[in-house]
């Protein structure tokens, strides 16, 4: 209401010409906007839309519009490297829940000693912990896979999975500490004058304030497993264990001379659950980001 | 919110207080360390453990069938002396750095300076924005790379409608195909411009009414104010970036196929290091690589921070 009056009584004592300026610059920022943002995604629209043509059309008819669409490349897609591509989306699926499941376990319990509980060593702890967040990967990656290999685990998902229920996303765990830092510690102490010890403290009392910093972690680690490529690529040799990224490598490795039509199909099909997620967590992840500085 | 409720708790004399007071600390030191048993397990078993083990191998001349031989120094010797890959992958991955970083965070703060005018839909055209990020390190991005920058690709068609002929297929040319690297990484700005744009508006308005009324310039305001009162956070995004494109692996192995080439153009360090290790099988070289590696980013990092008292400016420490 206040603004109305007060954009009328503006109106008024602006002169006319200056005002339609404001407005043309502001309609101008916009299309600069939005021409910029169309210009970004282009390639990604364009590929959605070439996954529909036929094969042979993809570059003769170059851009959005088609004279023909089919199905035929995700038809073909599917079982182009020899085995069904949604059984590489399953694997995906499987070790991104698990490595959600593990972070959230495993960075939970570290965070909550790192920021509630005494104890001898926890500085050292955590500027450890803080150092390994700008550790390099490469630095363990020649000893683990020997380790994993000795031990009998190449070609299964546990290199994988298991280092999450380790917490070793430090990322996380500092995320997690810095959100528990933020929760009264009020809270805490009434709950111990009711008798809680710490471990009730924590489940009934820290952890479900921690939802916000959860669901940033659930939805990163998810993005950032099923986006990994390296990893499973280093450990997964048999073709039924592949992931969607590995798989879709994959593609180029077998065909030679590439054929983008199954491609593309096959890539948007393993983007799709990223854009879900990012469709759902829009607001997590913008936060998380602006928080905490995540990718 | 769901708390026991209580059995009283009776004041005791003082000496007994204080005895149960110290075994409450005491259970307390027992159960954090209840809480930390998964963290410390994994630091041991996957984050310390390696790394020690990588610094030892890379003394050594292993190639995972029999047992590492030490040989002291001679991997990090022939690393420097005899091994023209390794300071061509070095060049690679510092011109990647060197010209990405910078042009991924220019562009992440003209969009974000865009984006910060208060207009409607701001949030939309943010997330909207940040989308390419998500996808960025995915290799469905990296083989749609490929294919733009093929020789009958997006760009080249593009160029073609102005008239350009005999261009380049720039992902298989040497000159370029570097290039097209960064550009992918210019391209995933939107992580920065979320951090930016959650900066700028922090700035106060009042700052740039009261420079405009100074008769201060569009340009004199963005020297002048938005670049130092955002210093935090452009050096936070700087280190970040930084951090992670000295390791790129994932873009650089599917857009070359897993080669680094043409002719070694786009042999990003991770890329070689990943092939002495897991081609060659050449364990003990490939560890000593990671280490070089650690050192440099870790100077890196350390450079950014020795320079930062002379350009970073926190809000707390100004008189």
């Amino acid at each position: 209401m206040t603004t109305i009056a007060h954009s009328a009584a503006t109106a008024s004592a602006v002169p006319l010409r200056s005002r339609s300026r404001h407005r043309s610059r502001r309609v101008v920022t916009h299309a600069v906007i939005i021409v910029t943002g169309l210009a970004m995604v282009y390639p990604l629209i364009w590929m959605v839309a070439s996954s529909f043509k036929p094969e042979k059309l993809i570059f003769t008819e170059p851009g959005l519009w088609s004279s023909t669409w089919t199905l035929q490349n995700y038809v073909d897609g599917w079982n182009q490297i020899g085995l069904p591509f949604g059984l590489f989306l399953l694997n995906s699926l499987i070790i991104s829940v698990a490595c959600v499941i593990g972070n959230l376990f495993s960075c939970t319990l570290a965070a909550y000693a790192f920021a509630r509980l005494r104890f001898r060593g926890s500085g050292t702890m955590f500027a450890f912990m803080l150092a390994t967040i700008m550790l390099p990967f490469q630095v363990i990656l020649v000893p683990q896979y020997i380790m994993f290999q000795t031990i009998g685990w190449t070609n299964t998902f546990l290199p994988l999975i298991v280092p999450k229920f380790l917490g070793v996303d430090a990322f996380f765990v500092f995320l997690m500490v810095q959100f528990i830092r933020g929760i009264p510690r009020q809270l805490d102490e009434a709950a111990t004058v009711d008798g809680c010890g710490t471990i009730q403290i924590f489940w009934r009392v820290i952890l479900p304030l921690m939802r916000p910093a959860l669901a940033v972690t659930a939805v990163f680690t998810f993005i950032w497993t099923w986006n990994d490529f390296l990893t499973p690529l280093l450990y997964l040799t048999d073709q039924e264990k592949f992931t969607a990224p590995v798989a879709l490598n994959a593609f180029i490795d077998s065909t030679g001379v590439t054929s983008y039509g199954p491609m593309f199909a096959m890539a948007i099909l393993s983007l799709i659950p990223l854009f879900v997620v990012f469709l759902v967590a829009q607001r997590q992840l913008v936060q998380g980001i602006a928080t905490t500085g995540l990718k | 919110m769901t708390i026991h409720k209580a059995q009283g708790v009776l004041v005791r004399p003082s000496t007994r207080a204080a005895g149960k007071e110290r075994t409450r600390r005491h259970r307390g030191q027992r159960s954090a360390y209840l809480f930390l048993t998964p963290w410390m397990g994994g630091a041991l078993l996957v984050t310390i453990g390696p790394m020690l083990a990588s610094l030892i191998l890379s003394f050594t001349n292993y190639n995972l069938l029999g047992t590492p031989q030490f040989i002291g120094a001679q991997n990090y010797v022939q690393m420097f002396t005899a091994d023209p890959r390794f300071w061509h992958a070095s060049f690679v991955t510092f011109e990647y750095v060197l010209i990405g970083v910078p042009l991924q965070l220019a562009l992440a703060l003209a969009i974000a300076m865009l984006l910060n005018r208060g207009l409607r839909g701001m949030s939309f055209y943010r997330s909207f924005y940040y989308l390419p990020s998500l996808l960025g390190s995915s290799v469905a991005v990296a083989l749609l790379w490929r294919q733009i920058f093929g020789a009958d690709g997006l760009v080249n068609q593009a160029l073609g409608i102005f008239g350009l002929q005999h261009l380049p297929n720039w992902v298989a040319d040497p000159t370029w195909s570097l290039g097209t690297l960064v550009a992918l990484h210019v391209w995933a700005f939107g992580s920065p411009m979320v951090i930016f744009l959650a900066g700028l508006r922090q700035v106060p308005t009042e700052l740039y009414e009261a420079a405009s009324v100074d008769g201060a310039g569009a340009w004199r305001r963005f020297i002048s104010i938005t670049i130092p009162m955002i210093s935090p956070v452009v050096f936070f995004n700087l280190i970040l970036q930084m951090i992670s494109a000295f390791q790129t692996f994932t873009q650089a192995y599917v857009v070359s196929g897993g080669t680094g080439g043409p002719v070694d153009s786009t042999l990003f360090f991770s890329l070689y290091l990943y092939q002495r290790a897991f081609t060659d099988f050449d364990m003990g070289y490939a560890s000593a690589m990671a280490w070089v590696l650690l050192i440099v980013i870790g100077l890196f990092t350390w450079l950014a921070f020795a320079t930062s008292r002379r350009w970073v400016f926190y809000e707390g420490e100004r008189q």
